[in-house]
């Protein structure tokens, strides 16, 4: 049998702490990699100031109004016109920037003015998906304004020049009281 | 006066290694306290709807959330099963926003206060009732810089 040596001979040595390190980055790295900061995003609005009278649209000329209508069923009326959430931001786009100088769209897009209804019982996601696709058209002509002008996209603008820019496109959407016809829930 | 000893009797010691676990350990408790923010234990049920056109919220500080959405199961027998707002840590009703509101500005520095965002974090499923009764509310209140939170649409 094998008998313990005493300590006698051996000098004492000391563990090795040269891997903690190691180890000690790897548990950091692992933490930084997985722990997420929760990050708050969105479709940023501003909404109308409240005032007790309702507010006047038979001033506005006809053909400025872009009104969009959402009832119960989560169905879109566009001016009239059943139309799919798909073909908003298209449609949208035609009407503010008025190509082809049509008669019944906006004069120009500063006076173009969003009409936005819906129902109690519309579903938040559709008016939400609604409301993306309508600022996406704003976006999108925007970009296409500053790519003529300055040559570069919207948001490498410093901020003098996009606010030329949202001024010549203003964003103006303008929410009526909603109807109550759907079941809430 | 002492002499610098020529480094040719004595040998040079290492650089000790033994402190640098110390040094990454206080890195990790450091991360460790700092990234965990204690948010609100829910007691609704939110799953926000996609996006595109999304706007990231910058000064957290200046952030106060809204909640909406169906209780969670556990709250169903206390609140029922029609959408609710949270408030803070608390299920509310669209009248109590004012005063959460008037709560939340007294913390803010007088600068600052008309650059106050509500973020709201509704659930994709509930209807517009609530929502207008919530918009209402905060336009009475003032607060008309609005946030609906949303994820990013992957596309397509």
């Amino acid at each position: 049998m094998l008998k313990k040596k005493g300590s006698k001979g051996r000098q004492s040595n000391e563990i090795n702490a040269g891997s903690m390190a190691d180890i000690a980055f790897l548990l950091l790295i692992f933490f930084l990699v997985t722990t997420q900061i929760a990050e708050d995003k969105g479709v940023l609005t501003t909404l109308p100031p409240w005032s007790d009278d309702e507010p006047d649209i038979t001033k506005l000329n006809e053909r400025n109004v872009y009104a969009v209508l959402v009832n119960a069923n989560n169905e879109l009326l566009v001016r009239n016109e059943p139309m799919s959430a798909r073909d908003l931001r298209k449609n949208a786009k035609e009407f503010i920037s008025n190509p082809e100088n049509r008669p019944d769209y906006a004069e120009k897009p500063e006076k173009a003015i969003i009409s936005l209804k819906n129902d109690r019982g519309t579903k938040y996601e559709t008016y939400i998906e609604v409301l993306n696709e309508l600022k996406g058209a704003y976006n999108e002509l925007r970009n296409e304004m500053s790519e003529r002008t300055h040559g570069k996209p919207y948001e490498f603008l410093d901020r003098a020049d996009q606010k030329v820019i949202r001024n010549k496109i203003p964003l103006i959407i303008s929410e009526a009281e909603p109807t109550a016809f759907g079941e809430e829930g | 006066m002492g002499k610098f000893n020529e480094g040719k009797g004595k040998e040079m010691p290492a650089v000790s290694t033994a402190s640098l676990p110390d040094i990454i350990f206080m890195l990790l408790f450091f991360f460790m306290v700092t990234t965990v923010l204690r948010e609100n234990t829910l007691k609704v049920d939110v799953i926000t709807p996609q996006a595109t056109e999304l706007t990231k919220l910058i000064h957290k500080t200046l952030v106060n959330t809204i909640h909406v959405g169906k209780p969670k199961e556990n709250y169903q027998d206390v609140y029922g099963t029609a959408p609710m707002l949270q408030l803070g840590d608390k299920v509310s009703s669209p009248k109590d926003i004012p005063l959460f509101l008037e709560n939340f500005r007294t913390k803010v520095p007088e600068k600052d206060k008309l650059r106050i965002i509500s973020s709201l974090k509704v659930d994709g499923d509930v209807t517009m009732g609530i929502l207008q009764d919530i918009k209402t509310k905060l336009r009475q209140s003032g607060q008309l810089k609005i946030n609906y939170s949303a994820k990013t649409k992957e596309a397509k």
